[in-house]
């Protein structure tokens, strides 16, 4: 892996700033505590939903 | 503690160290180019002049600006302090305040920041030549428009993230706080007003435009129905899916403009407000992760693809000025996109990319409460409006290439054109410009739409110089595709801010109303949601319909509005600073703010005042009713109006703007008045008086300051790591 190194790890990094930057990380921190605790972790979908539900409740800021 | 090698790092408190060699070199360098891009750029005259040299002269006083001012400003003047836990690592609730990487941040900062106000004001203000706007653009983020954005982080940072309002009250006043409540609501409505204008401007008439937007909130429901029933949670793949989606409804836009459904989808302006104002209020009320949130995905990686492709383009491409350094509209100001002369209505025109109140509110809104270290409002704060003020500056470079002949037809209003190509020519010869009927129908055919005359806002003539750009950087023959791919992109992130400035003034409105009538604020009732969208939506529908009937064109009498009430808020954002930087007891660096701030209000209120009291009819409001008034009542009829019923149309609507001006003005004073009794009031008393500012409380979070972790940051961080899992690994 010569050539691919310098690549492979701007893959990483782009990915991993898409991840976090859309939310889509917070399954996995989520997934991460509950094996640290030991809780069994509850679905994804259901997960997803709480997370919109605080959204809702949330303003979107966006300016002109 | 582990947090003390940040501490020096970030606080300053270690000895001056002698630079290194290659770091002087490498400053001095930036600054050589600079000083030779900015010396082209004003010595140039008549020849022929690379745009690149605009693009120089940012980027350099952007990079030292950042290096040293900012730097300047954390340390000495706000005196950050990482040794103290921020909101979101004392309140870290998973919620509101959450620890976020820099760069994380700072990408959810800058999409909350920019939206089309960076891409219309410069495109306008190209009527004054490309120097004015140049150099407004630069200075006025260096010195105003970060310095503003990065202080207001700082301060309600340490304040738990409160909002501009409530920091407003508490450490002004009761009066200062409502006044400034009372001018965040109207001036919102201002805004959310004109950005659906600039959108109704951008797609009258256009079929192919039409398409492609509509097709935008299925592919948004598709989405968001993906995201929440199909594959939870897989943003990047549906917005993959999106964008995919929208390029084919771009392309596909193409091919209906000949059809049926191209004459069906051939609306005149007034369907537009009427299809813009029920989406605005059905979107304000749909549940979020429905329209709202996957919709905001889709804008943002447009957003910063577009901006991307437009860097590169320009780069390959190299445009020529076309455009005068100032226009003799900039002397005169009698200029046809807008009235007024060079000052004060170039620094009017560009508010966003420059300085833009209503970052204010961003940077007391969610911001603060998700920074991991006080050091980072330097990055994310005044960073991330340089990264604003570079989306200002491309644009302002793609409306100052293009044929200057095509910029006025298109940008003057419909009254003054006439709307058909040989009478705009017409027009645009008796400016002085150099252009054809069959010059004016060409350049509407190479981008296939019906016509280019009168298109004003802003966003077709940016449409067309990115379409130039790309077409000139990457051959073949797209311009069509890239004017719509453009007109697409800008429309889609003004409906993004028109539903979440729809959602935001409904939540001001239930809060406001809740302090009265309980029931109302609770934004779980449905009645209450629905009363307050559909008033906001009426609000801004109202004002909106009033500026597309307008027979001396929208923009034009309201641009300037929307642009003074941006500003005003900046002046109340400035003032805020000012007062707290006096009662902190740092009056010797109150010049920080204070400077930009009397800029602001000599220009905010000189312009305020030309627009209420001058006897220009062209400028003043006032001036501009009383001569239709005579007009009608002596029974004539004035161009550009056609009946009586035009005419009381222009007497009403010059009326509203001049009144909504003059109470802006007001309430801006009432703040300032206020903050200049506590300003006082804090001078007499010795070393300080108390603020609202958190008690500090150690951090026990190690990160890196800037955007690259140096050496020392890494082995800090690696250090506390080490010491964090010690103390875990011996408590199991």
């Amino acid at each position: 892996m010569t050539t691919a190194g310098p690549l492979t790890r701007a893959w990483r990094g782009v990915r991993w700033y898409l991840r976090e930057w859309s939310g889509e990380a917070r399954w996995d921190d989520y997934l991460a505590e509950c094996a640290e605790h030991g809780h069994p972790p509850m679905s994804r979908r259901e997960f997803e939903r709480i997370r919109s539900a605080v959204a809702e409740r949330r303003a979107v800021d966006r300016c002109c | 503690m582990s947090t003390t090698a940040t501490v020096e790092t970030a606080g300053g408190t270690t000895g001056r160290r002698r630079p290194p060699l290659r770091s002087v070199l490498i400053w001095t360098a930036v600054a050589a180019v600079g000083a030779v891009a900015w010396t082209v750029l004003a010595l140039a005259r008549g020849e022929t002049v690379s745009a690149l040299w605009i693009l120089f002269a940012a980027l350099c006083s952007y990079a030292i600006a950042y290096r040293f001012y900012s730097r300047w400003i954390a340390r000495r003047v706000l005196r950050v302090d990482d040794s103290r836990a921020t909101p979101a690592e004392r309140n870290a609730d998973g919620r509101d305040y959450d620890i976020t990487d820099r760069r994380v941040l700072f990408g959810h900062h800058f999409a909350a920041i920019a939206g089309a106000g960076p891409l219309v004001g410069p495109v306008l203000a190209a009527q004054m030549g490309y120097l004015p706007g140049t150099i407004w653009i630069i200075v006025g983020v260096i010195f105003a428009g970060a310095v503003q954005d990065m202080t207001v982080l700082f301060f309600s940072m340490r304040r738990n993230g409160k909002s501009l309002g409530q920091m407003v009250r508490e450490e002004i006043g009761l009066v200062g706080g409502i006044a400034a409540l009372i001018a965040v609501f109207a001036i919102m409505i201002i805004i959310l007003a004109v950005l659906a204008l600039i959108v109704v401007n951008a797609l009258a008439e256009s079929p192919w435009g039409v398409f492609s937007i509509a097709l935008t909130i299925p592919i948004a429901l598709f989405m968001g129905i993906y995201l929440r029933v199909l594959r939870p949670g897989r943003v990047l793949e549906a917005t993959g899916i999106g964008v995919a989606l929208l390029l084919a409804a771009v392309i596909g836009g193409g091919y209906v403009e000949d059809t049926p459904l191209g004459d069906a989808l051939t609306l005149s302006k007034e369907w537009l407000v009427l299809a813009l104002v029920v989406y605005g209020f059905v979107a304000s009320v749909l549940p979020v992760w429905l329209l709202l949130t996957p919709r905001d995905y889709l804008s943002t990686f447009m957003k910063v693809g577009v901006i991307v492709l437009l860097a590169i383009g320009l780069l390959l491409a190299r445009p020529v000025l076309a455009a005068d350094a100032v226009t003799d509209f900039a002397k005169e100001g009698n200029g046809p996109v807008f009235a007024g002369s060079l000052f004060p209505f170039v620094f009017i025109t560009i508010a966003c990319g420059a300085l833009s109140g209503f970052h204010a509110l961003i940077s007391s809104g969610t911001t603060p409460k998700m920074l991991a270290k006080e050091s980072h409002v330097r990055l994310i704060g005044y960073g991330g409006m340089l990264m604003e003020s570079f989306v200002a500056i491309s644009a302002l470079i793609a409306a100052v290439v293009i044929d200057q002949g095509l910029y006025y037809a298109m940008n003057a209003p419909a009254g003054a054109t006439g709307g058909t190509a040989e009478t705009a020519a017409t027009f645009v010869q008796g400016l002085g410009f150099d252009t054809s009927a069959e010059d004016l129908a060409a350049a509407a055919a190479a981008v296939q739409e019906p016509s280019l005359i009168s298109r004003t806002g802003g966003a077709p003539t940016l449409a067309v110089g990115i379409s130039n750009i790309l077409t000139d950087a990457f051959g073949g023959s797209l311009a069509a595709f890239w004017y719509h791919f453009a007109i697409m992109f800008e429309a889609l992130f003004i409906l993004t801010a028109v539903d979440a400035g729809t959602r935001v003034g409904r939540f001001m409105l239930q809060d406001t109303v809740g302090n009265v009538w309980k029931r109302f604020g609770d934004l779980t009732w449905r009645p209450g949601n629905v009363i307050a969208s559909a008033v906001v939506v009426a609000l801004w529908g109202s004002i909106l319909y009033l500026g597309v009937t307008d027979p001396l064109g929208g923009v034009n009498q309201l641009f300037p509005l929307f642009g003074i009430a941006n500003q005003l808020l900046a002046a109340i954002a400035l003032l805020l600073v000012t007062v707290l930087l006096v009662k902190h007891g740092r009056a010797r660096y109150a010049w920080v703010s204070g400077i930009p701030l009397v800029w602001d209000l000599v220009v905010t209120m000189t312009a305020s005042y030309q627009k209420v009291f001058s006897d220009d009819p062209a400028v003043g409001y006032f001036a501009q009713r009383e001569r239709y008034a005579d007009a009608r009542d002596a029974g004539e009829v004035l161009a550009p109006a056609q009946d009586v019923g035009q005419m009381d149309q222009v007497i009403r609507n010059s009326t509203l703007n001049g009144v909504l001006q003059a109470v802006f003005a007001v309430l801006v004073l009432v703040v300032a008045v206020h903050a200049v009794v506590v300003v006082v009031r804090a001078l007499r008393t010795r070393g300080g008086v108390p603020t609202t500012e958190e008690p500090p409380v150690p951090s026990n979070l190690v990160e890196p300051a800037g955007l690259f972790a140096t050496a020392e940051e890494k082995r800090a961080m690696a250090r506390h790591d080490a010491e964090q899992r010690e103390l875990t690994g011996s408590r199991s």
